[in-house]
């Protein structure tokens, strides 16, 4: 499987490291349902997923929407400052 | 029999070679395969079938079926037929006991074979339940392929290439040829993966036709066409991935563009007898004959549904070959027996008349060798009016080319099943299953074509269904009635031809990482270690416990390169650190060191370290050795979201670290370095750059070993330098190296906690005994902070705690801790100590337990042997010796 870096551009996929589905942390402190749900569950769905990915070359971090059923990686980027998902560990919101 | 020269064959008979079968010097020709060789000097039997152990021959001769599998060069189930001769080889046959020509296990054809149905071992053998070690035993020797040694190392060294290219052509037979010339002239990089034993596909069994594939093969050379033959294309994956086995090479193949060209597969007829020896397929003789210069028989019977059979009887009446009588199904639908003597074919009986042959011809309709495809995820559906099964539906940027695509030449008349006496009519070699075993299976209920091939595993044998596959969907619709689109296909799956676990595995190489210091550890007399993939001094002799007691009492040297080393810089490094850890660093003072544990959001601990303050906005932070790469790679991917003002720099390559240790350290550096090492000027837990032995140095004076002591972080490239000179200039102090076991006797004296040694994946900062650790006043909630509250709000149920063992008896490390009869914990640590005359060590115990004096049993040796608890450290509590 082909993953594009954006430092390095396209890398087979052992050059990489895939850290799973983005996750949303909570901003305040959460219950004991919210707390498990943040830590164990993941929304595993069939398609398009945002994931976190660093890559082994460039020692970078940057984020793939990947379809889970075709492997087709269909963009990736650098997360952003100015993005909303600063405050959180969440690219879906 | 070799023919006299004849034009366009592919030996070359001035060039001898030589080889051996089962110790008999053999000879064959430069060009010859091995299974040419040994059939041209009249070797017959090829292997032994996988149950039955029936004597089998050479059938397909292009690498499809599983009959001519042999073992060579040690290496087992390797088609000969595909395999070039090579100078010296050793083959041999395999799956039988005593020899390959007459083997013992024969007698379960003769007797058991009407009574192994399928599912007879699963339902024969599972009772009673007590004798399933004795019957396999018996069983796993009685079935199976060859054998590997187990213990013997692998021969032949394998390796793993990555490639590029913008085509990937799987198979060069004519069209995949001339559609990797035509990319090639479009200015593509373009290979050709071939699995027979040379290019050209079915053109090598044709008389002209050979001549046609050289030229092909020239024009593709010269157009710049990479062509690998024999090489096996596994599979076909996503994004143009196609890994190849050539020979010991397992190259992955990424290509833009796929052409699939793998041509047709020769389906054999299921009529009685249709395995003995002889019944070949008829591109398998025009090969033997055209290709190889051999005279296959004396005589000859060809059954045939296409015209495939007359080319070949007419190739075989050129050799010399009597055609006794040519049976075309088109024009009629005889009865057909082939009955053999020593298992080859003897006569051939055609409805009720008997035609004496060595030879029978079997041609059923070719199929479209359309595996590949439909693993890839192509669909396969059925075409009545041809008769064969046609991959649609292709994957992005995979094309089909040539007779794969349905395009097999003269419309062809499905084969007949002429199961018509019942038995030993043969669907699966591979797996030795009969038309009697298929319509067993669906009178069973297994009527659905996916549930016979697990029942019966008819397409489960190492010919991937190539030979099978077709006719076991014909039985089950001759039986049920169903047409073949309805019956469907079963999945195909990679490999397209089994490879060796060996390929997969890749070479034979385990990475290491050596430290700086290296040369000189194994100079002192240091036993090496793996300690994940560094490799590391376990001591420097025998005597481990004397090794730690010089440390105690005069001055040691450890090698701690391998810690983890980062950077962490910027304005908000500080404010950085008190997210990350459970505990504050903005707060650290300049010069100064702290112990940091990090944990996840769920609570556990990954991994400690000491994290010192080198100025305003420079922490340099310490990891464990195996965790060096995990923790730089947690810190960025925090601050990738976080994206506060801090860098990180990973050193841990970079530096070299020793520990200088004992009541010495102080005036051993006060000999290599000009700053202040004294008890006022470079205080316990402090950090200070200073230079020793010329080498711009950060020391911190932490205590993890339990005495005086300075971890010297310098440039990897001076290592040797400083360690020679410390050792140089303090000789009067006897400074002497220590390894890893020794330090580990030192810590654990201190109760000095090893994470991943004495935690595991559940240990928390409370029961891991360092609640001292949380600072929940922090204003951001640092991670791990809820879950680690919630341990505290449940109430603790373990403890980490040190114990001893009164009666100086060593339990095992992961020894069970027992009270009163109950499991209540496990030993991580233990060691005797010499400085402290006992036997201590650390255990996760149940909480109640932790209290000091408290007593628990552990196993030692199989006896229940009591144990005191221990809280603290047990050298040197108040730290008087680290702060001295």
């Amino acid at each position: 499987m082909l993953v594009t870096c954006p430092n390095c551009g396209p890398r087979e996929v052992q050059e990489l490291r895939c850290a799973g589905e983005t996750t949303k942390r909570p901003t305040s402190t959460p219950t004991v349902r919210e707390l498990n749900e943040y830590i164990y569950f993941r929304r595993n769905v069939w398609g398009t997923q945002r994931e976190w990915w660093f890559c082994r070359t460039c020692e970078d971090w940057f984020m793939a929407e990947r379809h889970t059923y075709t492997n087709e990686v269909e963009k990736t980027w650098h997360p952003e400052k100015s993005s909303a998902s600063r405050k959180t560990l969440d690219g879906a919101t | 029999m070799r023919l006299s020269e004849r034009p366009g064959e592919r030996i070359d008979r001035g060039k001898t070679l030589s080889f051996t079968f089962h110790g008999k010097h053999m000879q064959g020709f430069d060009g010859d395969t091995i299974g040419s060789a040994l059939y041209a000097s009249g070797q017959r039997v090829f292997s032994r079938s996988f149950k039955y152990h029936r004597p089998r021959g050479l059938v397909c001769c292009s690498g499809h079926c599983a009959n001519c599998q042999m073992t060579v060069d040690g290496i087992p189930s390797v088609r000969v037929c595909t395999t070039p001769l090579r100078e010296g080889s050793a083959v041999k046959g395999q799956n039988y006991i005593g020899s390959l020509q007459h083997d013992l296990m024969q007698a379960t054809d003769k007797f058991a074979g009407p009574f192994t149905p399928p599912g007879f071992y699963y339902k024969t053998f599972i009772r009673p339940r007590k004798l399933w070690p004795l019957y396999e035993k018996f069983l796993r020797g009685a079935a199976g392929l060859g054998p590997l040694d187990p213990n013997g190392s692998r021969q032949e060294r394998v390796d793993v290439e990555n490639r590029h290219t913008d085509v990937a052509v799987i198979g060069g037979g004519q069209a995949g040829l001339e559609a990797a010339i035509a990319a090639a002239q479009a200015g593509n990089s373009v290979v050709v993966i071939d699995e027979g034993y040379d290019v050209g596909g079915v053109l090598l069994a044709d008389r002209d036709g050979i001549g046609t594939a050289a030229e092909l093969r020239r024009a593709a050379s010269e157009a710049g066409v990479e062509i690998l033959a024999p090489a096996i294309a596994i599979g076909l994956f996503e994004q143009g991935m196609v890994p190849v086995a050539y020979g010991n090479l397992l190259i992955k193949y990424r290509a833009h563009r796929v052409i699939v060209a793998s041509g047709i597969v020769e389906q054999p007829l299921v009529f009685p007898g249709n395995d003995l020896i002889g019944v070949m397929l008829p591109d398998a003789v025009r090969r033997l004959v055209n290709g190889f210069s051999i005279k296959p028989a004396e005589r000859a019977v060809v059954l045939t549904v296409d015209d495939r059979g007359h080319q070949a009887a007419a190739d075989l009446e050129a050799a010399g070959v009597e055609i006794a009588k040519i049976v075309d199904f088109r024009n009629e639908s005889p009865t057909i027996e082939a009955q053999g003597k020593g298992g080859k074919v003897a006569q051939v009986s055609i409805s009720g008349y008997h035609v004496k042959a060595d030879l029978l011809v079997m041609s059923g309709s070719p199929q479209p060798n359309y595996k590949l495809l439909a693993q890839a995820g192509a669909r396969v559906a059925y075409d009545e009016s041809r008769g064969v099964f046609i991959p649609t539906d292709l994957p992005a940027n995979v094309e089909a080319v040539g007779a794969v695509t349905g395009d097999v030449g003269e419309p062809a008349v499905p084969s007949p099943i002429l199961d018509h006496r019942g038995d030993k009519c043969f669907v699966c070699f591979c797996e030795d299953q009969t038309t009697k075993d298929l319509k067993y299976a669906i009178a069973e209920g297994f009527d659905s074509i996916e549930l016979s091939k697990r029942y019966t595993t008819v397409t489960m044998g190492p010919c991937q269904g190539r030979l099978c596959h077709t006719n076991s969907i014909r039985v089950y619709a001759k039986t049920t009635g169903l047409d073949e689109n309805t019956i469907g296909t079963t999945t195909s799956r990679p490999p397209y031809t089994p490879i060796s676990m060996g390929l997969l595995a890749g070479p034979p190489q385990e990475p290491k990482k050596r430290t700086s210091l290296h040369h000189r550890h194994k100079d002192m007399g240091g036993i090496m270690m793996w300690t994940g993939a560094w490799r590391r001094p376990h001591s420097y002799g025998p005597d481990a416990g004397a090794e730690a007691q010089h440390v105690h009492e005069a001055l040691g040297l450890i090698d701690v390169s391998t810690l983890g080393k980062i950077l962490v810089t910027g304005p908000d490094a500080g404010a950085f650190l008190d997210r990350v850890y459970p505990n504050r660093f903005s707060d650290l003072k300049v010069g100064r060191t702290r112990y940091g544990v990090l944990t996840g959001d769920a609570g556990r601990i990954m991994d400690d370290g000491v994290v010192a303050r080198v100025d305003e906005n420079t922490f340099y932070v310490s990891a464990t050795s195996t965790g060096a790469d995990g923790v730089y790679q947690w810190f960025t991917w925090w601050n990738a979201v976080w994206f506060m003002d801090v860098e990180f720099a990973n050193m841990t390559g970079a530096l070299a670290a020793v520990n200088v240790a004992g009541p010495h350290a102080r005036e051993a550096m006060q000999r290599v370095s000009d700053d202040d090492f004294s008890s006022e000027g470079f205080g316990y837990l402090d950090a200070k750059h200073v230079t020793v032995a010329g080498v711009p140095t950060l020391a911190l004076r932490i205590g993890f070993v339990g005495e005086l002591g300075y971890e010297l972080h310098f440039p990897g490239s001076l290592a040797e330098h400083v360690w020679d000179e410390i050792f140089e200039k303090a000789a009067d102090l006897d400074p002497k190296p220590f390894g890893l076991e020794p330090q580990r006797i030192l810590r654990l004296e201190k109760g000095h906690v090893i994470v991943s040694q004495d935690t595991d994946s559940e240990s928390n900062l409370h029961e891991a005994a360092m609640p001292w650790l949380v600072k929940n006043d922090k204003e951001f909630a640092w991670v791990g902070k809820w879950a680690t509250q919630q341990v505290a709000d449940r109430g603790l149920k373990w403890m980490l705690v040190g114990f001893e063992s009164p009666s100086g008896a060593i339990p095992v490390e992961g020894g069970q801790v027992v009270v009163d009869g109950v499991s209540s914990g496990r030993v991580t640590s233990v060691r005797k100590s010499v400085e402290l005359g006992k036997v201590i060590g650390l255990a996760i115990v149940r909480n109640e337990l932790a209290v000091d004096g408290g007593r628990f049993d552990v196993q030692v040796n199989g006896r229940p042997t009591p144990m005191t608890v221990h809280l603290g450290a047990f050298y040197d509590p108040a730290g008087e010796k680290v702060k001295s």
